[in-house]
């Protein structure tokens, strides 16, 4: 089915005029009316446009349908960060990103839900109901950006937009057997993303396979003079990542000895041979304990928030204080007490003294190895309705990412493992230094080719 | 009033717009009060919409650091811009980008005839949008103007070393003098360009800021929009809290308002405890971290200021301090009154006497008029005839024959007459003539 074509592939037909845009749309449209309404991946869907993306053939991503989680600014379209809050709010610009990729020639398929104001690793949070996980619905698909994981995996988009604070591109894409890039903080713009925690709120793209997320971040980054923590060092063709060989690589390997990961050892090491098999010499390494990262992220993030949500005053965008979900309450409530006078220098400075700890143990970690990996997350897919009632349900499912998250480092979670009773997956996560993407996709990429864990490697 | 003696303790902070071309940290036009109609000059970023981020005016910096140089101050080369968390309508995004406890500048100081006041610090922030209350079909409505919303706003702020409601007339004007020599702001007062805050308070010991031992209270009043009204405002509250005071009580520490209809302060609210704002750093804007090199270039960049200006002429044409400073307030003539003052000096004229005419108006000075033709008409007008002492006594003698009633009060001790004898004496010699013997003439017949 056309649905089932990768970005890579669907470009490749396309030129060839073996298939045109407009029926891969109309695939890809099919496949959101069949599965939307059970699982509730979409918030809005965006039918005028993908009638129209036939016109952007000849345009690099010819007209292609690609999702875009719901806090991303998208001029014209809704965008209510998954909360009623915002739900009469229509922007009325672009986030760069969605101007990027629709000057590249996408056509935003739909807006996909996510915990509301991204606060969450289960979509249990949307003011809008939660998302299903396409691999098996009696599983959450993570979070934050739940939606965009489960509409690629679902096929109902050929490619996806996420934003990560701590995990949250690349914990769904785990969950739901997807590709997710976290690009480094300050390569990809964050103008026009509805802000959560502006220190490490970065947008990347959810995919296929590893060699779609290098093509789109190929059009996704670069300096933007909206946002003034963007980079303005050089954009480098990421596929050129791709196909290269891992020979000689120095891999350090986190956390996997932690006991409260045992459990999940038995799943890590085939990839840690097959990477060795690759000619990567892979060995065992200590990094800072992640649990500490979570309260330096918990203070920082929190604070972050309810500085970003002030603007929401019952004063504009037609809804008041009083449609905030619980969650964001809390967050609020803590982020308000963190930054008070007499405690923000024992959270809010303290937190920001650790978060340096970490920074330098990474820099003391990248002397000695080219990327580090770890597992994505401490487990599968949890099943619906676990985050109620855990106020730190999403720190914990992303611990094994926040300490990276916190320091600005580029991810990539690609799938590891599925189970074949339950359809769910695991995620490896490779990090590399500051601007190091390519080295990420150079990784992952290598290691998609050398097993068929991705679901659709085994239509090539 | 009062038998006590209690001294002015005050400090001033003075908000200025800087007029930048663009806002302070979106692309939008920065020209508020020049906009036609409300709301024109926003964007996703002034509006503080969601997703929209600051990106910085580098001009912006540049001014207020060359303020900062101005005034003496020392540059902090890492500095930053944090949030400042309060709730109000015109204030969008629920928080102020300011600046907290980086400052770009600080310790500097400016010179008054009262003495030197301190610069606590300068900071640059963004300024908020504008409530109108209206009504409208009948409805009383408030709206917001967002033109206004994040024009750059650069805050300097003194220690508390005024001691005199004309002391803080002098520097706030001083202040006023500088940035509008540095072309950063028009520092317009009823346009509230320029805004004026005192805070004030009283202590028996005369020197209490230097000494460092500053009243346990202080009264803040705001909307302050004249230099007038700021020496008004200081005045009426060194009696009210006089009273307070010698009534054996502590003045309240709050804020006020200046009414300028009654000329009194009102209270608008009482500072119990600091406010807490929440301040951090803004994650948005990353640390600004300047070179030694970049400030001294802004340094050789300063046009020469008026107190240089006043020093330098007093020096060259031995001009008096006084009209130096007055003629200094006038933007855009300096080398104007450079080139005059060069030629009276060459044809030996008085460039005082000069100044004296000109700031009183008897010189008008005509665009197409050159600088020589300006002094010749000058000397043409001082010009005065050869009188000789024999001329000057029977004229003398001829005012006493003719008004002996005045001149017998003259000399019994209503010397204000002096001027009508003065002036008959003149009439009678019918030629210019240096006014000053004419004036000792008469005091010798005392």
């Amino acid at each position: 089915m056309l649905r089932n074509l990768t970005l890579t592939q669907a470009l490749a037909a396309i030129k060839t005029g073996e298939i045109n845009t407009a029926e891969i749309t109309g695939d890809v449209l099919s496949s959101i009316e069949a599965q939307n309404p059970t699982l509730n991946v979409f918030l809005h869907v965006n039918r005028d446009a993908a009638l129209q993306s036939e016109k952007m053939t000849s345009q690099p991503l010819a007209g292609l349908p690609i999702a875009f989680k719901d806090n991303i600014c998208t001029k014209g379209l809704p965008t209510t960060a998954a909360s009623t809050l915002l739900e009469k709010f229509i922007p009325p610009y672009d986030a760069t990103v969605s101007r990027r990729l629709k000057t590249a020639g996408a056509t935003i398929i739909g807006k996909t839900n996510l915990d509301a104001w991204a606060h969450g690793s289960s979509t249990e949070t949307s003011q809008f109901g939660t998302t299903l996980n396409p691999r098996n619905p009696q599983h959450l698909p993570g979070g934050s950006s739940g939606g965009s994981a489960a509409a690629v995996a679902g096929n109902m988009c050929i490619a996806s937009m996420g934003t990560e604070t701590a995990g949250s591109i690349r914990q769904p894409a785990a969950w739901c057997g997807v590709v997710g890039l976290k690009p480094t903080y300050g390569r990809v713009s964050r103008s026009g993303l509805v802000a959560m925690a502006s220190s490490t709120d970065s947008p990347g793209p959810i995919t296929k396979t590893v060699a779609d997320a290098a093509l789109m971040l190929n059009y996704l980054a670069g300096h933007d003079p909206l946002d003034g923590t963007s980079s303005t060092q050089d954009v480098p063709d990421y596929t050129a990542s791709l196909g290269c060989e891992i020979k000689g690589m120095k891999i350090g390997v986190l956390y996997l000895e932690m006991s409260e990961l045992a459990h999940l050892k038995r799943f890590y090491e085939p990839v840690l041979k097959i990477l060795a098999d690759l000619g990567a010499e892979v060995e065992f390494t200590q990094a800072l304990d992640p649990h500490y990262a979570i309260s330096v992220y918990t203070v920082i993030q929190r604070a972050e928030v309810s500085s970003n949500l002030g603007r929401y005053d019952g004063i504009r965008y037609g809804q008041d204080r009083t449609y905030f979900g619980a969650e964001a309450k809390r967050r609020v409530m803590l982020g308000t007490y963190t930054l008070s006078k007499g405690y923000a220098d024992q959270y809010y400075h303290q937190a920001q003294k650790v978060r340096t700890l970490f920074l330098d143990d990474y820099d003391r970690l990248f002397q000695k190895y080219d990327v580090l990996i770890s597992p994505t997350s401490p487990g599968f897919a949890k099943k619906i309705g676990a985050s109620e009632g855990s106020a730190m349900f999403g720190e914990l499912e992303d611990m094994l990412l926040e300490p990276s998250s916190i320091t600005g480092l580029p991810g990539i979670s690609v799938p590891c493992y599925r189970d074949p009773d339950t359809n769910l997956f695991l995620g490896l996560n490779i990090m590399a230094p500051m601007w190091r993407e390519d080295r990420v996709l150079q990784v992952g990429d290598a290691f998609e080719q050398a097993t068929l864990w991705n679901s659709w490697r085994q239509h090539d | 009033m009062t038998n006590s003696t209690y001294h002015l303790v005050c400090g001033l902070e003075v908000h200025a717009e800087l007029k930048t071309a663009s806002k302070m940290f979106c692309s939008c036009v920065n020209d508020p009060f020049g906009a036609a109609e409300p709301n024109i000059h926003t964007c996703p970023v002034c509006l503080g919409m969601p997703g929209a981020l600051p990106v910085a005016n580098q001009k912006a910096i540049e001014w207020t650091i060359k303020l900062g140089l101005a005034l003496g101050c020392e540059i902090n080369l890492f500095s930053k811009f944090d949030r400042k968390h309060y709730f109000y309508p015109d204030l969008p995004k629920g928080y102020q980008i300011s600046q907290y406890d980086l400052p770009f500048c600080h310790d500097g100081h400016l010179e008054t005839s009262q003495g030197t006041v301190r610069i606590r610090r300068i900071h640059l922030e963004e300024d908020t949008g504008k409530l109108q209350h209206k009504t409208i079909n009948g409805q009383k409505v408030s709206l917001i103007d967002f033109n206004r919303s994040s024009v750059p706003l650069v805050e300097v702020v003194t220690e508390a070393d005024i001691i005199s409601p004309e002391q803080a007339k002098e520097y706030s004007k001083k202040l006023r003098q500088i940035m509008r020599q540095l072309q950063i702001s028009d520092c317009d007062m009823e346009q509230g360009t320029m805004r004026l805050e005192a805070n004030i308070s009283l202590s028996p010991n005369p020197q209490a800021a230097a000494d460092d031992e500053l009243p346990a209270y202080k009264v803040e009043v705001k909307n302050i929009n004249s230099f007038r009204f700021l020496e008004q405002a200081i005045q009426f509250e060194m009696q009210r809290q006089t009273l307070v005071l010698d009534a054996g009580e502590m003045p309240t520490q709050e804020t006020r308002g200046w009414d300028a209809d009654h000329n009194t302060t009102f209270p608008q609210r009482v500072k119990e405890d600091a406010e807490d704002y929440r301040y951090f750093p803004d994650p948005d804007l990353p640390p600004i971290q300047l070179d030694a090199a970049q400030i001294e270039t802004w340094r050789s960049e300063l046009p020469e200021l008026p107190a240089a200006r006043v020093a330098r002429w007093s020096n060259k044409f031995g001009v008096e301090p006084k009209y130096g400073q007055l003629l200094s307030e006038e933007l855009g003539r300096e080398s104007f009154f450079e080139d005059i003052f060069t030629r009276l000096i060459t044809i030996k004229a008085d460039p005082n006497v000069w100044a004296n005419f000109y700031s009183n108006k008897k010189i008008t000075v005509k665009s197409h008029e050159n600088i020589d033709d300006l002094a010749s008409k000058f000397v043409e007008m001082t010009k005065v005839d050869e009188m000789s002492g024999v001329e000057l006594s029977p004229i003398i003698d001829q005012v006493i024959g003719e008004f002996p009633q005045e001149y017998e009060n003259f000399k019994s001790g209503k010397t204000a007459l002096i001027n009508f004898l003065i002036g008959q004496t003149l009439k009678k010699l019918g030629k210019k003539v240096d006014v000053g013997r004419v004036k000792q003439a008469w005091e010798a017949k005392l």
